[in-house]
């Protein structure tokens, strides 16, 4: 589980591990990840790393799998999200988003589906988000990222389903977490969105956790751009 | 360190498709290879479990994260005499390599299991036995000598009068490496047997049959249908087979075109896809239909008659039928053996199924076998009869038939029985030990300490059995 320390990550780590499921807590904050194997001692194991140091990753990719004895799932949920103005033009703020949310991503993914595509078994979870849909006014940069995941989750699907691996991308809508605490509208329970995310490891494909989200974003998805520029969101 | 093992993962399970686990595979072609293996596993801190055709049905050569190291690479036959027919070769060869070497000369392989794929190294780590098991004994009891590598590093080659040749042959892989065997073949003077086929109708006519052919058959072997009640319980098709002796004219049986399983069935029909059309009556009920129909073709047309049939046909039924392990798919089966003495088996046995048939999980193929004891660490062998069960295994029933295992795990221990750990899947440690006695384990353990001090050999099953130690894994 890499971004393990809090929010969705957290969440769904903690409900596999009271499923009886080994977990290995990854993210950088290692008290949080503690705390986390504090309420389940011999499910998690925490490993605090960033994963910005991308050549970390291989090594520890290996560690994990040896400590857990093997590997049938992988969810990527690391995100980050800048407070970015709808007039800032701002690359310190945005290039973090695309260390953590893009290139994190790859490296950690690429590692699982490697070796998924040697055994023909396993789940691929990330973590992308309604915001990839489509390029939008507040947050360019953050909508980019989360549109670079949901179509290398795509492609990842289509080289390896074939071969028995699943490959599932989630797209949540606003949840109530750590990222979104500054934001004030509706939004979904993180207990609810782990939830709904672990019902659909095992199925390859994209999904949004509500079905308002699903209608609202076709229609946005395919709201013609020429419009769509006009509009204010 | 991850680019030296990245690319070796692969995915293993035993036979019976229910366990599987990813690990890294190695497949040296030279013993000096092993020892770089055990290396590797040093400096990566893992452990090693050592694998032959992966023919055991369970958890036996399996071990996720581990260092698989896969021998049947190292399959050259080393040394042949065609007079004598002592063979020497590397533990890789097969069973199906040993008969079509000497066939020709009239030498066929001593003990064989119900499949040609087995290599002599995973042959003795389980210490195999035939269906002339209560005249000849194991495979252990044909071998000349073997040389071993320890985790150390060290080459042992031991004889029969070496106490170690008893404890590394039969201990699964946990001791040591088998890198090269030296056998004696058996002499056969033609490549047919003389069968006969008996249908007994209940229990005491199947042990009757068995008693009545002990002092004189070469081979013998009862299928049991597992479906049969009341006063149906126990029938099945017993088979007694002799080696023909001073037949003239018959050595054309000892040619390979002779011995070969043909490809088709009835001629035309492609055996590769056979397990296809198993697949649905793999079931209960086709089952006990395909059960009742063989029973009855059995008891009325092949009924006291004898007929030649050749060594291989013979030997290796199962492997008549290509991948029709695949017709347990998408779940996998249980393999089951339980060795009972011969004053217990027939009640021991009787009420196995019994207890299958309250728990609506019958096995599929019952198969009856007489054996005798022998000197091995963790033999199977017994004054006494055993009995081979496959159980289809589903997301359902999971839980039914372990628990119903362990029923009849139970009985067996009662009467004081053994378990043969490459058909093993259900065990708990304390029936093992129960099973081969503690002053066994307690030699076992010092064994263990002597040759693999550090506890690199290892495997799923060793740990379940607690005969390897988890906690040296880093797991939790
Ligand atoms: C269809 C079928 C029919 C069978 N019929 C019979 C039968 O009639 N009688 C019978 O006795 N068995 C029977 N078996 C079981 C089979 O013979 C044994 O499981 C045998 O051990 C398989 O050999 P393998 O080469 O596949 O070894 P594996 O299954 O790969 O390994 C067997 C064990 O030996 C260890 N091992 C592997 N290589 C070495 C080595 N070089 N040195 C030391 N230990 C090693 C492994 O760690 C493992 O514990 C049957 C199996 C099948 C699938
Ligand atoms: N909340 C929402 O409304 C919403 C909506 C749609 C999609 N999402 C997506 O859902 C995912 C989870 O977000 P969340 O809402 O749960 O946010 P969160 O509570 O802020 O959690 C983010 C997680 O990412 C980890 N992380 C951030 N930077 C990292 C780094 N450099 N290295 C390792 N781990 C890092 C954090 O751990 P450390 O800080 O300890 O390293 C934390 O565990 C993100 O991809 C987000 O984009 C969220």
């Amino acid at each position: 589980m890499v971004g393990a320390s809090s929010g969705i990550g957290r969440e769904c780590a903690k409900q596999l591990a009271a499923a009886g499921v080994k977990v290995a807590a990854v993210a950088r904050r290692a008290e949080r990840l503690d705390q986390l194997k504090g309420e389940f001692p011999d499910k998690i194991i925490p490993f605090p790393h960033d994963v910005t140091n991308t050549d970390e990753i291989p090594d520890l990719f290996m560690r994990i799998t040896q400590e857990l004895g093997g590997l049938d799932l992988i969810i990527y949920a690391s995100g980050v999200m800048s407070d970015v103005g709808r007039h800032e033009f701002n690359t310190a703020k945005d290039l973090p988003m695309i260390e953590v949310n893009v290139t994190g991503a790859i490296a950690w993914l690429n590692e699982a589906a490697h070796r998924f595509e040697r055994v023909g078994h396993g789940s691929i979870v990330c973590i992308g988000s309604v915001a990839g849909d489509r390029g939008r006014v507040g947050q360019p940069v953050y909508n980019a990222s989360k549109s670079f995941v949901a179509t290398y989750m795509e492609a990842l699907r289509n080289r390896l389903h074939r071969l028995g691996v699943r490959v599932t991308t989630i797209k949540p809508g606003p949840t109530e977490t750590e990222m979104t605490s500054h934001l004030h509208m509706k939004k979904m329970p993180v207990e609810v969105a782990a939830r709904k995310t672990l019902q659909l490891v095992g199925r390859s494909g994209e999904f949004y956790l509500s079905p308002m989200h699903k209608i609202a974003f076709f229609v946005i998805r395919n709201f013609p751009s020429l419009l769509f520029r006009r509009l204010s969101v | 360190m991850s680019d030296l093992l990245r690319d070796r993962l692969t995915s293993i399970s035993g036979f019976g498709m229910s366990a599987q686990e990813d690990g890294y595979c190695f497949r040296p072609t030279h013993p000096e290879q092993v020892r770089e293996i055990f290396e590797i596993a040093r400096t990566t801190g893992r452990k090693v479990v050592l694998r032959g055709a992966g023919r055991s049905y369970g958890d036996a050569a399996i071990l996720g994260e581990a260092l698989i190291l896969d021998i049947s690479r190292m399959n050259r036959i080393l040394s042949y005499d065609p007079q004598t027919g002592v063979v020497q070769a590397e533990a890789g060869v097969t069973i199906g390599d040993l008969w079509r070497l000497g066939i020709e000369d009239g030498w066929w392989p001593p003990v064989v299991s119900g499949t040609a794929y087995p290599t002599l190294g995973g042959a003795l780590g389980m210490n195999i036995h035939g269906k002339n098991a209560y005249r000849v004994g194991t495979l252990g009891e044909q071998v000349l000598s073997f040389t071993a590598i320890t985790p150390s590093g060290s080459f042992l080659t031991l004889t029969p009068d070496n106490p170690d040749f008893y404890r590394i042959i039969s201990t699964a892989g946990l001791l040591a490496v088998i890198v090269q065997v030296s056998l004696q073949l058996k002499k056969v003077q033609t490549g047919d047997l003389d069968v006969l086929a008996l249908a007994p109708r209940t229990w005491q006519e199947q042990f009757d049959m068995f008693r009545r052919y002990e002092p004189e058959a070469d081979y013998m072997v009862s299928w049991v249908d597992c479906f049969g009640k009341g006063s149906q319980a126990g029938r099945g098709v017993f088979h007694a087979a002799w080696y023909q002796h001073g037949i003239t004219g018959a050595g054309h049986t000892l040619s390979l075109t002779h011995q070969d399983l043909p490809d088709t069935l009835l001629g035309f029909f492609p055996k590769s896809i056979v397990w296809r059309f198993l697949k649905p009556l793999n079931n209960r009920i086709g089952m006990k239909v395909l059960n009742r129909a063989k029973d009855f073709a059995a008891s009325t047309l092949g009924n006291g008659k004898h007929h030649p049939q050749s060594l291989v046909g013979f030997s290796f039924l199962l492997d008549y039928v290509p991948n029709w392990r695949n017709a347990y798919l998408p779940g996998g089966f249980v393999q089951y053996q339980s060795f009972v003495p011969k004053e217990y088996a027939q009640a021991v046995f009787a009420r196995q199924i019994d207890l299958q048939q309250a728990a609506k999980c019958e096995s599929f193929l019952g198969v009856l076998k007489r054996h005798r004891p022998d000197r091995f660490l963790f033999s199977h062998g017994i004054d006494g009869y055993s009995l081979a069960l496959d159980f289809k295994l589903t997301s359902k029933n999971r839980e039914r038939l372990f628990e119903l295992a362990h029923q009849m795990n139970e009985l067996v221990l009662q009467a004081g029985g053994k378990f043969y750990l490459a058909k093993d899947s259900t065990l708990r440690e304390r029936d093992f030990m129960q099973s081969v006695g503690t002053a066994a384990i307690a030699e076992y353990r010092q064994a263990k300490e002597h040759f693999d001090p550090e506890g690199l050999l290892s495997s799923r099953q060793a740990i379940r059995l607690g005969l390897s130690r988890s906690s040296d894994l880093g797991m939790f």
